[in-house]
């Protein structure tokens, strides 16, 4: 998910067709109005997204939300956590990292988001530096986000089936923020590249994630604890198949055709 | 982390079926709580397990996380997880999750249990 590049950041004029979004929309249930009511994204199949200027927005339309149960690799929980000077609070760290989220993610790497922040629904579409030039085209659904929290959930061809969970809380006298990944590997690709660096570079995305938002908190400096645990060290070879979605096969595919199709397109707008 | 606002009871129901019935909010601080009703229940020769959540008030993504997490261990033992009593709203997010291809969800305990042959 790495690779420095240059800050890249879709421009907020391009980030306002959203999908499905029906955040304020969540379940309404018999009775009494649960007390997460709004918090959680309505219930999607398939994601249904519409193109985004600043990212290449494929492998994400029509693509169902993956879980750490979906997924083929073994399942990690890796926890990255950094401290907070103490007049912050943790809804003040939230509403800041929502409202910013794209920013404090590592040069190179795009979030084209929606304009409002981060709201239960919301598609975000991404272009992820993997090497050679090439960007790895997927998305995230916000599936939770309250005022101290927010949940991203994967789609089928991302690097991994699970979602992240980002929070702050206070236990002492001092804010701590974290980014919680339940995750497996997609596939067995992913599971290979994951296994040979992969999760290396993870952790140094959240870590330089981490430390922007500290230091835009005024905690330059401060560290970033990072925490894994392998929680299943068995792999769901029942989902190996899930390889077909893979969206860093389709990504290179669609950049070496990317000059075809867009003769394609010109040829199709002058008939 | 905050404090753990919920109670798990556990039920053998026979020699290899428990119910944990579930009351309150479940988020990620009550990871002790539901491993520890975990243990209780699920001793080596329970088979299935039975989350009953007709007591549940609020669920946030720690808390289906949590469920994840409990699921694997479950796995592990070859034992069989299923829900019951879940609102409409909480089944939805079961199933935004996908986690109700894993954790089979029915309407009462009746059917949770006659499932198990209990």
């Amino acid at each position: 998910m790495t690779e420095a590049a240059g800050p890249e950041r879709a421009t907020s004029a391009e980030q306002i067709e959203l999908s499905v979004r029906e955040a304020e929309s969540a379940v309404t249930p018999r009775g009494s109005v649960p007390k997460d009511h709004g918090r959680w994204a309505a219930k999607v199949d398939r994601l249904d997204v519409q193109q985004r200027a600043g990212v290449r927005g494929t492998n994400v339309a029509g693509r169902r939300l993956t879980g750490p149960v979906q997924g083929f690799g073994k399942m990690w929980q890796k926890t990255y956590r950094l401290d907070l000077p103490g007049g912050i609070t943790p809804q003040q760290a939230i509403a800041t990292w929502k409202a910013h989220f794209p920013e404090f993610w590592p040069a190179g790497n795009r979030f084209a988001g929606a304009l409002t922040g981060i709201s239960p629904g919301d598609v975000a579409l991404l272009d992820l530096a993997i090497g050679g030039g090439v960007k790895l085209s997927t998305g995230v659904f916000v599936l939770y986000a309250d005022d101290e929290s927010f949940t991203l959930m994967t789609p089928q061809g991302h690097m991994f089936a699970g979602w992240i969970t980002f929070s702050a809380e206070r236990p002492a006298a001092e804010t701590a923020v974290q980014a919680q990944v339940l995750m497996r590997a997609n596939d067995p690709l992913y599971e290979l590249a994951m296994t040979f660096g992969g999760h290396r570079k993870e952790d140094v995305f959240w870590a330089q994630t981490l430390t922007a938002l500290g230091t835009y908190l005024g905690a330059a400096g401060a560290p970033v604890s990072t925490r894994t645990v392998c929680v299943d060290s068995k792999r769901q070879w029942r989902h190996a198949g899930n390889v077909w979605h893979n969206s860093m096969i389709r990504s290179v595919l669609q950049t070496v055709a990317a000059p075809v199709t867009a003769l394609r397109r010109r040829a199709q707008r002058t008939s | 982390m905050q404090e753990p606002a919920v109670t798990m009871q556990v039920r053998h129901i026979a020699d290899a079926v428990a119910v944990v019935d579930i009351k309150g909010e479940v988020t990620a601080s009550c990871e002790p709580v539901l491993m520890s009703a975990y243990e209780e229940a699920g001793g080596p020769g329970t088979r299935r397990l039975v989350l009953n959540f007709t007591g549940l008030e609020y669920m946030n993504s720690g808390g289906i996380g949590m469920l994840v997490t409990l699921l694997v261990r479950a796995n592990r033992q070859r034992q069989q997880l299923a829900a019951y009593g879940l609102s409409e709203h909480y089944r939805e997010i079961f199933e935004l999750t996908r986690l109700d291809e894993a954790i089979t969800i029915y309407d009462g305990e009746a059917s949770a249990l006659a499932v198990a042959g209990a």
